[in-house]
């Protein structure tokens, strides 16, 4: 193993990791605003994945052009989820947690239920895209385009989540309702508002992270659940509801993967990320900017 | 002290022995292989949902990895059939011994999580296994273990000509799933376990010993949930890592008891009685023609539990009660 596969292999857990964070965004986001886990994130991905495969066989759309429709059809899909499911199931008195946890996860059955039944268990992918295949060097290291362009949309939408945050009103509003949602309403903001919104802004993401997977990785019924678990491991590893903490635990998990994959068989490179999460957590039960 | 506790506690023993009876006598009128196959799912399934139950419902610590100890029960159990000829019985009470004695060692770092940290910690224990199983080569890796015939006896644990003698194996195990979740509810126990479940803190300071009762938990619903493994070992005499440690079996151990109701003695049977036979009815009728259409019956069916019924459909059974709670 010289010095050259080890940098090489590090730079593309970078850009792996960074998207991992893009993906693990907008659970971190609905988290933090209200104390929800959506065990349905990971099927989030895969309708994005499946609306830019589709967009791009049938309507010939560049998965680049597709990514913005992508996410705006993912904000209002995320909005109608919250709307139709989760404010109900936040108001269950019994059984409170396991209610959020499994309505959503019912949610992701019949999700990949139905991907099965329209689109077939089929593998798909997407053929000739502009990004597609094309690798560029940078001081000898050969970087995978498609990777390199989601890294880099994936830190301008951390850059942009950042300052949408603490400078905008709806921003301030969302903030505000995650430290007190009674208390919001007492100024006359509209609480599931603020929740379709942060749910509508968190699928978003995930469909931006999806339009950009679909360029280089194929699509299926079960690709969500493949990703969510990573996703999930990232939040915690960041800490739950630190948006933040997904952007440092994706680029985390995607350096302990690319370092694991060094040394051991490729088949186990996951064992690395969960045994860091695991470690972490042990060490750090709240993750690692996460707050109690 | 509480005596309509103490009759209703009766009344369930009885009409438990009164279902017991009643499906032990369901074969000699259904003959059909394809039901009195999926009769033995569906008691295999209340039985493993019956062990979730006690860590998950009882004691309200949610694991979403049971997978790992099913597929322990399995593994040990047909390992050490092919590889060394041990009877399946002592293979399973070894794996039941093994599972619980790994559940104990994961808890002890893993019941200082809370929330979700816990339940995604539980996921990611047993994925990391089944990934060490699919690499294992000495255990088959990914293309697991056939388990030759050697015989027809209840001796060897293995039935060729009829599935009945599994029926009535699945069966006694799901009574003793039930029996001892009986047993437990009304014991010190199943006292700590609800009392954890609601409230750790104010529980810590009541005396009662949290981090031991949730290891007496994961143990016993370990150990319970490894035999439904090693049965299953031997009823599919095929396993390799995905079919039995995957993370559908961790959901489908959990979806029965959060359909029939969360914690209760009745829920994790009346779940499993319901949607195991819909699924696999969905899954041959419909099944053959659109792939993914029983993912959508019992998805939805979660979802409208969840929502509408979050005590489960026991509820239905008791609304006095309920009242009462209130």
């Amino acid at each position: 193993m010289t010095a050259e596969t080890i940098i090489q292999s590090l730079a593309s857990g970078l850009l792996m990791g960074l998207l991992y964070g893009l993906i693990a965004v907008g659970l971190a986001l609905i988290f933090g605003l209200m104390d929800v886990v959506n065990f349905a994130h990971g099927e989030f991905l895969m309708i994005a994945m499946y609306a830019t495969f589709f967009l791009f066989a049938f309507f010939a759309i560049d998965p680049l052009l597709a990514a913005p429709l992508v996410a705006a059809a993912l904000f209002v899909f995320g909005a109608a989820v919250y709307l139709l499911v989760v404010r109900f199931a936040v108001r269950a008195k019994a059984n409170a947690g396991m209610v959020q946890i499994f309505s959503t996860f019912g949610l992701a059955i019949v999700m990949r239920g139905l991907a099965q039944y329209f689109f077939t268990p089929d593998y798909r992918s997407i053929t000739h895209s502009w990004l597609g295949g094309k690798t560029i060097s940078v001081a000898g290291i050969f970087l995978p385009v498609p990777q390199l362009f989601g890294a880099l949309t994936a830190i301008a939408a951390f850059v942009a989540l950042y300052f949408f945050i603490n400078r905008t009103d709806f921003g301030r509003a969302l903030e505000a309702t995650r430290e007190d949602a009674g208390a919001v309403a007492l100024v006359g903001i509209d609480k599931n508002r603020v929740f379709a919104l942060g749910w509508g802004l968190g699928a978003a993401l995930v469909g931006l992270a999806g339009a950009i997977m679909a360029i280089f990785f194929y699509v299926y019924p079960d690709v969500g659940a493949s990703f969510a678990l990573i996703a999930y491991v990232t939040v915690a590893l960041g800490g739950f509801g630190s948006v933040f903490g997904a952007f440092a635990g994706g680029i985390i998990v995607g350096l302990v993967e690319a370092t694991t994959a060094l040394i051991l068989p490729p088949s186990l490179k996951s064992v690395g990320i969960y045994a860091v999460y695991l470690l972490v957590v042990f060490i750090r039960p709240r993750g690692l900017f996460g707050s109690l | 002290m509480d005596t309509a506790f103490a009759q209703r506690r009766r009344r369930d023993l009885i009409v438990a022995g009164i279902f017991a009876v009643i499906a032990a006598l369901v074969p000699l009128f259904v003959k059909d292989v394809y039901v009195q196959n999926i009769m033995v799912l569906t008691l295999m399934y209340a039985a493993l949902s019956q062990s979730w139950n006690i860590l998950s419902g009882y004691c309200g610590q949610i694991s979403l990895g049971h997978a790992l100890y099913f597929g322990l029960g399995a593994y040990t159990t047909a390992l050490l059939f092919t590889k060394f000829g041990v009877l399946p019985w002592f293979g399973m009470l070894g794996g039941g011994l093994i599972s619980a004695a790994i559940a104990m060692a994961l808890g002890y770092p893993c019941f200082r999580l809370r929330g979700h940290y816990f339940v995604i910690a539980t996921i990611v224990i047993a994925e990391t296994a089944l990934l060490l199983f699919q690499n294992w080569d000495w255990a088959g890796a990914a293309l697991g273990i056939d388990i030759p015939v050697r015989g027809d006896s209840w001796l060897k644990f293995q039935f060729v000509r009829s599935k009945l003698p599994y029926f009535y194996f699945a069966l006694a195990l799901a009574c003793v799933a039930w029996l001892v979740t009986w047993w437990l509810e009304d014991s010190k126990w199943g006292y700590w376990w609800r009392a954890v479940k609601d409230n750790p803190d104010a529980a810590e300071s009541l005396g009662v010993v949290v981090f031991n009762s949730k290891m007496g938990a994961a143990a016993v619903s370990a150990f319970l949930t490894a035999i439904g493994g090693g049965f299953y070992a031997q009823f599919v005499s095929y396993i390799d890592p995905e079919s039995v440690m995957g993370f559908q079996f961790s959901l489908l151990m959990a979806l029965p008891a959060v359909l029939g109701g969360i914690g209760t003695l009745w829920g994790p049977v009346l779940g499993a009685v319901i949607l195991i036979p819909l699924t696999e009815l969905t899954r041959s009728f419909i099944g053959g023609s659109g792939r993914g259409v029983d993912l959508i019956v019992y998805g939805t069916l979660i979802v409208l539990i969840s929502l509408a019924r979050p005590e489960g459909l026991v509820g239905l059974f008791s609304p006095r009660r309920k009242e009462a709670a209130r």
